[in-house]
């Protein structure tokens, strides 16, 4: 797994839950013993098995179930301050929920535009009636859908969008994404200039 | 128009035009400007409508467009506007087929992050076909992923920084170890500067550990070096380099006098009772040291050889004091404990 999904998921739960707790995770998972104490590098790849005994750890030891863990970080990826570089990567992708919502199927073409390593799970939105739609998660980490609908529901909300989103039922290796979009303009959302000055 | 047969072609009305290519300029034979595309309009305005090129834009290549044609015989365009913020442009134009004049296409080429900025552009300023917003987006991400190299670049300049310093540290006291020693004597003597080099040795310290224990062993060693450090200006180099002795490196110093004061200072200093957990450690220190001479051509090893046959005379003589070793090989009785107590001046 990349060092910036690893690296993201080290942020979450030391911003979230301390740093006590992180290094009680990183010790458990093996982190520590493997990567030191700063734990992992943005831009170096991982064994998977290393994100996975991450996730299991962090479960263990915050006594949280793992679905509303990576929904948790999805959410955060949005809507920490921290993530604000992300955040506007992503509203690159259209002017508006829906816009952006079909441009998923690009993510994976937009992310390789940046990091020419880093590979997203497969994503493909399929379209039902109006305002709603279906997206697809093929590969990537077990329950990649959970932290896609945490990022979703950030997203929306930071679009102004009033959109319903749920877990539909999962076939082997994938998961799928029901999303209704019942008003893209609810509210006024967050404010993104293209090309404002960021740190 | 008026029922003239018209050239072979198509015609767009304004709306679809101004979809396909959102900064449009539509310029009449005498350059004047017709009309314009949605995007020009937010940056320029209605007003413009009527003015010549010439007047709203800073023309570059071609210089000169006081007819269409001059713009249609330039390959490409540059251009700024007259007022600020000045953005400019590239662009290409060709004729029309219908009424006389031209139709100009522009961007912004590589400024287009100060032109969105500074005209407030959105997404839906450009045409979808423009690679503009990919653009913008390409450059946030590879500033994010290049803060992100940087930032671990700083992290391991960090990590070796600390190593480094560690690889020449005495773990125990916080000293110098022999390898600092090692570096900056050798460091001294290519200089060809003068400096004092003395060799230190703690007395009884194994009786200490054999009866107090090793916990005491190593307070002794801690205060030693502590006092030690407080005898010798701050940047003298005091390294621990065995087990029980040490090196200070004086630069500078290459009279007696100086390094009698030095001398003096350390036994004074270490004259004074080292108690662990209210029993007395009871050590002394015996000293040797050599002098080097501006530009005397000497090794580091040789030096270290008669400093410690300097540092044996002393212990010979009765220990607590700083004997000379001189190059014949001889030492020279310099300053004791004896000698402070009987009025020598700190």
């Amino acid at each position: 797994m990349h060092g910036l999904v690893n690296k993201s998921l080290q942020t979450f739960l030391v911003d979230t839950f301390g740093m006590a707790a992180w290094q009680e995770i990183a010790h458990r998972s093996g982190v520590a013993q493997a990567l030191g104490p700063d734990g992992f590098e943005s831009m170096q790849i991982y064994d998977d098995s290393l994100t996975e005994a991450l996730v299991d750890a962090a479960v263990a030891v915050l006594h949280c179930p793992r679905d509303s863990l990576l929904e948790d970080m999805g959410t955060y990826l949005v809507s920490n301050e921290r993530m604000e570089p992300l955040r506007r990567l992503l509203r690159f992708g259209g002017v508006s929920f829906t816009d952006f919502l079909f441009s998923l199927d690009e993510l994976q073409g937009r992310s390789r535009l940046a990091v020419p390593d880093f590979t997203m799970p497969d994503l493909t939105l399929e379209e039902g009636g109006l305002g709603q739609f279906t997206l697809v998660c093929r590969g990537g980490l077990a329950g990649f859908g959970h932290v896609m609908v945490g990022i979703l529901r950030a997203l929306a909300d930071d679009y102004g969008a009033l959109a319903v989103l749920d877990l539909g039922a999962a076939a082997p290796g994938e998961e799928r994404i029901v999303i209704e979009v019942h008003d893209p303009a609810f509210h006024v959302g967050r404010r993104f200039d293209l090309a404002a000055e960021t740190r | 128009m008026d029922g003239d047969p018209r050239p072979p072609g198509f015609g767009l009305g304004a709306a679809a035009l101004g979809q396909l290519m959102p900064m449009y300029l539509w310029l009449d034979a005498g350059c004047r400007i017709c009309g314009i595309g949605p995007t020009m309009r937010k940056l320029l305005g209605d007003a413009v409508l009527g003015q010549t090129l010439d007047s709203v834009f800073v023309l570059r290549v071609p210089r000169r467009a006081d007819h269409a044609g001059a713009l249609l015989r330039a390959q490409r365009l540059l251009m700024k506007l007259r007022d600020p913020p000045g953005t400019a442009f590239k662009g290409t134009a060709v004729p029309l087929s219908g009424p006389e004049g031209v139709l100009v296409n522009l961007s912004f080429g590589y400024a287009v992050r100060e032109a969105v900025r500074d005209h407030e552009l959105s997404a839906t300023d450009f045409a979808p076909t423009d690679l503009a917003i990919e653009l913008l987006y390409l450059h946030e991400a590879k500033r994010a992923v290049m803060g992100e190299v940087t930032r671990m670049a700083d992290r391991l300049q960090g990590a070796k920084a600390r190593a480094e310093a560690q690889a020449v540290t005495d773990a125990l006291t916080g000293l110098g170890n022999r390898r600092a020693m090692e570096m900056t004597l050798e460091k001294l003597l290519q200089s060809g500067q003068g400096f004092a080099l003395l060799h230190l040795d703690l007395d009884y310290f194994k009786q200490v550990n054999d009866t107090l224990g090793h916990a005491a062993g190593d307070h002794v060693l801690c205060e030693t070096a502590a006092r030690l450090r407080a005898s010798v200006r701050g940047d003298d180099l005091v390294t621990r380099v065995g087990g029980d002795e040490f090196v200070i490196l004086l630069a500078g110093v290459h009279d007696p006098a100086p390094l009698r004061r030095v001398g003096a200072q350390i036994l004074r200093r270490m004259s004074g009772p080292i108690t662990f957990q209210d029993q007395p450690c009871r050590v002394a220190i015996s000293i040797g040291a050599v002098l080097r001479q501006p530009g005397e051509a000497i090794v580091g090893d040789a030096l270290l050889a008669r400093a410690d046959a300097a540092l044996y005379a002393s212990k010979k003589a009765g220990r607590a004091r700083l004997s000379l070793g001189l190059p014949d090989g001889s030492a020279q009785d310099m300053v004791s404990e004896c000698d402070l107590d009987a009025g020598e001046a700190p």
